[in-house]
Formats: C-alpha cells, sequence, structure tokens
C-alpha cells in the first residue's frame, strides 16, 4: 500500500504498525466530496456529534442516577440540586435529545428531497432509519428513568402498545414489565437498556459511514461525480465547513439549555411518579408526536398500532417506492412540490399529536394519516412514471462555470 | 498571501487565534464534566457531626461515624495518659506530644483509619488486640498505635489523625 508520507518519525513508526494515520488521511483527506455540497449537508456530521454529547452527558448522569422506584426521582432531583453542575449535565442530555431529533429529522427530510436513497445508497438509507429505530427506543426509555408521571404513564402506554399482537401480546407485556405493571424491575431493565442503546447506535453509526464512503456524499444535482474537477478533499473544505455548522448549532443549543431548559418538556415529568392517578393530559415527547396522531388518528387498536409503525417502516422499502431514476428534487417540478406537502403534513401530525383527540383534531389527524401514506404508496411510485424531469446538468462544475465547462478550468479555480 | 517580515501569514495567526480559542472553550466543557465527580452539595454539607461525650465512662471506647468514616473516642484510664505522655518524642516515627493530639487530655479522638492503606485499626472493644502499646493494631499488615494512636511499629508512616473538632459545650463536640 502507498500510503501518505508523514513528516513525524513518530506518526511513521507507528503507522507502519498500525495504519490508523493512513486510514485517517485516506477517509478525511482523500476522500472525495462533491464540491458543491450545501449547509444542508451538515447534519449528518452534526448528529454524530450530538450523539457524543448525549453520550459524555449520560455517562456523567449515570454516576448520580440511582435506578430504583424509590430513589429515582430523587436522584434526578439531587442531580439538579446538589451535584456539581448536575443541573448544566442533565439539561444537556435531556435537551440533546429533542435536538438530536431536530437534527436527524433535518437529516433525513435532505435525503428525501435530493434523493439520497436511491441506487447505490439504498442500504445507507437503511441503516439510517435502523438509526433512527434505535434513537426512538433509546429516547423513550431514557425519558422513562427519572420516574415523573409522564415517565410512568408514558411507559404504561407504550409498553401496552405490545399488547395488540395478537395470541402472544400480553404475555409479551408482562415480559417488559418484569411484573403485573409497569414497576422496580421495569425501571432497571430501561435503565440497562438505555445505557446499551446508544452504544449499538454507534456501532450502526459505523455501519452508515462504511456505507457511506463507499460511493461518497450524493449531492444537491443528484448526479454523480465524474472526475476530479467535481470535487474535493473532505478535509480541510468540509471539516472547516462542519465546524463553521457545529458552532451556528452549538449558539441555539446553548441557548436552550441555558435559557429554556424547560421548553420541550412536560411540566408533570416534575410530580414523582404516582400508579394510582394519570395525568389529565398525556402526550409523548414533542418528536414522537406525528407518530402519536397516527395511532390515534385511527379507531382500532391493532389498526392504529399497525399504522404508526407502518409509518417508519414505510421508510424502509421508500428506494423501491420512488423509482424515478432522478434523484435530486430541483429536477423533479412535481416531485418538489409534494415533497414540501409532506413535509407539511409531518408538521401538521405534530402539531394535533399534541392536541386533545377530539373534534376537528382527530378529523385532520386522520387527513394526515391518510396523506402520509397516499405520499409514499401511491404519489411516489406514480410520479416516476407520470412526471417529466427538467434536463439534468452535464456535471457537476457545469452548472457553476458555465455550459462550456470542461475539466481543465477546475485547477485555476483550486489555487 | 500577506506575508510579514519572520515569515509569518495571516492565515498562521487566524490558525493559532482559532486554535486557542478553542482550547479555551474545550476547557470550559470540560470543567463541569470533572468537577461533577467532587463531592456534592449534600455531601458536602454533611462534613461535620456531632456527638454527646457524657456517657462514655473512663476506660469506654466508642465508634462514631463522621464523612462515612469511623472516629474512635476514648475516654483514656489515668495509666494510659501517663503512659502516652512518658514517651520520648524523638524517638518516634511521627513526632508528636500526646498534649498536642487532644483538647481535653482524658478524651482522645481519633480517625479510626490506619495511615497505612485505610483498613480499621482493631481495639475498639475489649476482647480486641490492642498491639504492644495498649492503643490499637490494624489485622491488615500489622501496625501498632499507643495509647495516644502514635504510629510504633509496623509499615504505617504516621500516627492516626486527629480530627479538627471543637467543644461546644461541657460534653459535647463537633467534629469537622
Amino acid at each position: 500500500m502507498s500510503g501518505p508520507n508523514f513528516s513525524n518519525s513518530v506518526v511513521r513508526w507507528i503507522d507502519h504498525r498500525l495504519p490508523v494515520f493512513t486510514f485517517m488521511h485516506h477517509e478525511m483527506h482523500e476522500y472525495p466530496t462533491p464540491k458543491n455540497l450545501n449547509y444542508w449537508w451538515n447534519f449528518g456530521s452534526l448528529a454524530g456529534i450530538v450523539l457524543v454529547i448525549l453520550i459524555v452527558t449520560g455517562i456523567v448522569l449515570a454516576m448520580h442516577y440511582t435506578p430504583h422506584v424509590d430513589y429515582a426521582f430523587q436522584s434526578v432531583e439531587r442531580i439538579m440540586r446538589d451535584v456539581n453542575y448536575g443541573w448544566l449535565i442533565r439539561y444537556i442530555h435531556a435537551n440533546g435529545a429533542s435536538f438530536f431529533f431536530i437534527v436527524v429529522y433535518i437529516h433525513i427530510f435532505r435525503g428525501m428531497y435530493y434523493g439520497s436513497y436511491k441506487a447505490p445508497r439504498e442500504l445507507l438509507w437503511i441503516l439510517g432509519v435502523v438509526i433512527l429505530l434505535l434513537m426512538m427506543a433509546t429516547a423513550f426509555m431514557g425519558y422513562v428513568l427519572p420516574w415523573g408521571q409522564m415517565s410512568f404513564w408514558g411507559a404504561t402506554v407504550i409498553t401496552n402498545l405490545f399488547s395488540v399482537i395478537p395470541i402472544v401480546g400480553d404475555w409479551i407485556v408482562t415480559l417488559l414489565w418484569g411484573g403485573f405493571s409497569v414497576d422496580n424491575p421495569t425501571l432497571n431493565r430501561f435503565f440497562s437498556l438505555h445505557f446499551l442503546l446508544p452504544f449499538v447506535i454507534v456501532g450502526v453509526v459505523v455501519l452508515h459511514i462504511v456505507a457511506l464512503h463507499r460511493f461518497g456524499s450524493n449531492n444537491p444535482l443528484g448526479i454523480d461525480v465524474r472526475g476530479k474537477q467535481d470535487s474535493i478533499p473532505f478535509h480541510p473544505y468540509y471539516t472547516i465547513k462542519d465546524m463553521f455548522g457545529l458552532g451556528v448549532f452549538l449558539t441555539i443549543f446553548a441557548a436552550v439549555v441555558f435559557f429554556l431548559p424547560n421548553a420541550m418538556g412536560h411540566a408533570d415529568n416534575y410530580i414523582p411518579a404516582n400508579p394510582l392517578v394519570t395525568p389529565a393530559h398525556i402526550v409523548p415527547e414533542w418528536y414522537f408526536l406525528p407518530f402519536y396522531a397516527i395511532l390515534r388518528a385511527i379507531p382500532d387498536k391493532l389498526m392504529g398500532v399497525l399504522a404508526m409503525f407502518a409509518a417508519i417502516g414505510v421508510l424502509f422499502i421508500l428506494p423501491w417506492l420512488d423509482r424515478s431514476p432522478i434523484r435530486s428534487g430541483t429536477f423533479r417540478p412535481l416531485f418538489k412540490i409534494f415533497f414540501w406537502l409532506l413535509l407539511a403534513d409531518c408538521v401538521m401530525l405534530t402539531y394535533l399529536g399534541g392536541k386533545p383527540p377530539e373534534g376537528v383534531y382527530v378529523i385532520l389527524s386522520r387527513l394526515g394519516t391518510l396523506y402520509y401514506f397516499f405520499h409514499f404508496l401511491i404519489l411516489l411510485p406514480g410520479l416516476s412514471i407520470f412526471e417529466t424531469p427538467k434536463p439534468l446538468p452535464r456535471s457537476i462544475s457545469q452548472p457553476v462555470l458555465g455550459s462550456g465547462a470542461g475539466p481543465v478550468t477546475a485547477e485555476k479555480e483550486n489555487s | 498571501m500577506a506575508e510579514t517580515q519572520d515569515g509569518a501569514t495571516r492565515r498562521d495567526f487566524i490558525h493559532v487565534a482559532s486554535g486557542t480559542m478553542g482550547a479555551v472553550g474545550a476547557a470550559c466543557v470540560a470543567w463541569p464534566l470533572i468537577h461533577q465527580m467532587n463531592p456534592a452539595a449534600d455531601t458536602l454539607a454533611l462534613a461535620s457531626t456531632e456527638f454527646d461525650l457524657s456517657g462514655v465512662e473512663e476506660g469506654m471506647t466508642v465508634t462514631i461515624v463522621w464523612r462515612g468514616k469511623p472516629v474512635f473516642v476514648r475516654h483514656r484510664t489515668a495509666k494510659e495518659i501517663e503512659e502516652a505522655a512518658a514517651v520520648d518524642v524523638n524517638e518516634l516515627r511521627d513526632p508528636q506530644a500526646d498534649s498536642d493530639r487532644t483538647t481535653k487530655p482524658a478524651m482522645l479522638i481519633l480517625v479510626g483509619v490506619c495511615t497505612h492503606l485505610g483498613c480499621v485499626p482493631l481495639g475498639q472493644k475489649a476482647t480486641d488486640p490492642r498491639g504492644d502499646w495498649g492503643g490499637w493494631f490494624c489485622p491488615c499488615h500489622g501496625s501498632h498505635y499507643d495509647t495516644s494512636g502514635r504510629i510504633r511499629k509496623g509499615p504505617a508512616p504516621a500516627n492516626l489523625q486527629v480530627p479538627p473538632h471543637e467543644y461546644i459545650s461541657d460534653t459535647v463536640v463537633r467534629i469537622g
């Protein structure tokens, strides 16, 4: 292997025996990245950084938390009041979970708009959906740990979802609980799994990146990199762009952590869990609301649960539902309109999931649910037949450098 | 690119400046993550304890808990005080006069943790071995302490520690 020539002799010595520096050089510096990526491409690395923040603060919180029904709530309050900077670390962790979902949802919609799930990146996309599912499980179990009213009743409602499974449903629910209701055994296993799953996510993220680096990033034009003139090294060009985006993100994140730390939480979760009284209005965390709206939209227990899981399940087969060979929405005039409609539909479902299930909210939830599945199951396969895409540029360089742009001009531009 | 006389460029300045800012930021973030491991406010709030000595008769020893550690209180007999005071301080490994180790000569108050590797020495119960000098004996690695809690033989480097304490009345002592 003809690796890079490192000037530091210690680096050379290590690299000869353990080629980590060659690996980093190859994956960062030599890794060719399309030169036209816009800021929507920041959210992948941003998600990775937020995951690290969550793991670090989570390990710290686990040093002070007691997973027992009699002590969990108090131990969280102790973290807030007595542990040095405990309030800061917990607020970073709790809001970090919300921001993780914000970042990942933007990342997902980016992928949808620019057709990043299309061949040859289907597995990359599917691994991403697996990460989303793992995130949801982890976030749900993490929310149970403070053992407030919302923790307890959230755990009760979500675990009861599994009771719809025919024949073995009740058996599975008992298995999840480790008793006859959500109780100490449930809290203990949720703590154990909440600690484990983030590391499983890290593992899937590694696979996600391996799959990404096989063909490199998609780009806003959705056409393949045709040669050196279309790409720039990831480092330093995109590392510095990612750093700038990170700075903007951290500014917003810090503003919420310091000034609005409970804006995305529920006041009821500062009431200790009471198995005898359900809060009047129970809602999940905001990032589950669209799925919660779909669950409640369907007036049948089994069908509601199935629809909710199908709302994520449909993402797994998205690469085969959208059969248009054009990746980027920029060149698909009809798809573009429906993409924004889908986004609006998801925002509406998020809003409706937080409203009580009555009157007009139920009707709108049903329409929203219907449109969600209509988009994926009927519209996308249909569009790939009926839509006339705009002409694609010949290369990534062409729209930048004008119609006659050839490969030679790229050298001049970089110097 | 603009260069100064010694070859440094504006870009070098930006690299150093941004690197420095990054290091300062990283340190600011690291500190809360490290400091959270220090004793929390509720732990510090329990840092002192009060104890009523009126029930401790001459010749009695009691063990109380202070900061999670045993504290030995021995109401010494006249003979024990005399033995402790008679020692030539210069012969000791950790020279300290008995009078410097007590507030009231009869009441010896010690942290009951061996200064070698942290075991609790024996000698609180009448049936315990008290070592060759009639004080305490640490069974872990064989350190002998005298009736003033000073190290006399064995691997321990220093005398049993005297906790900071003061009498807030005739009989009540506050430790810590």
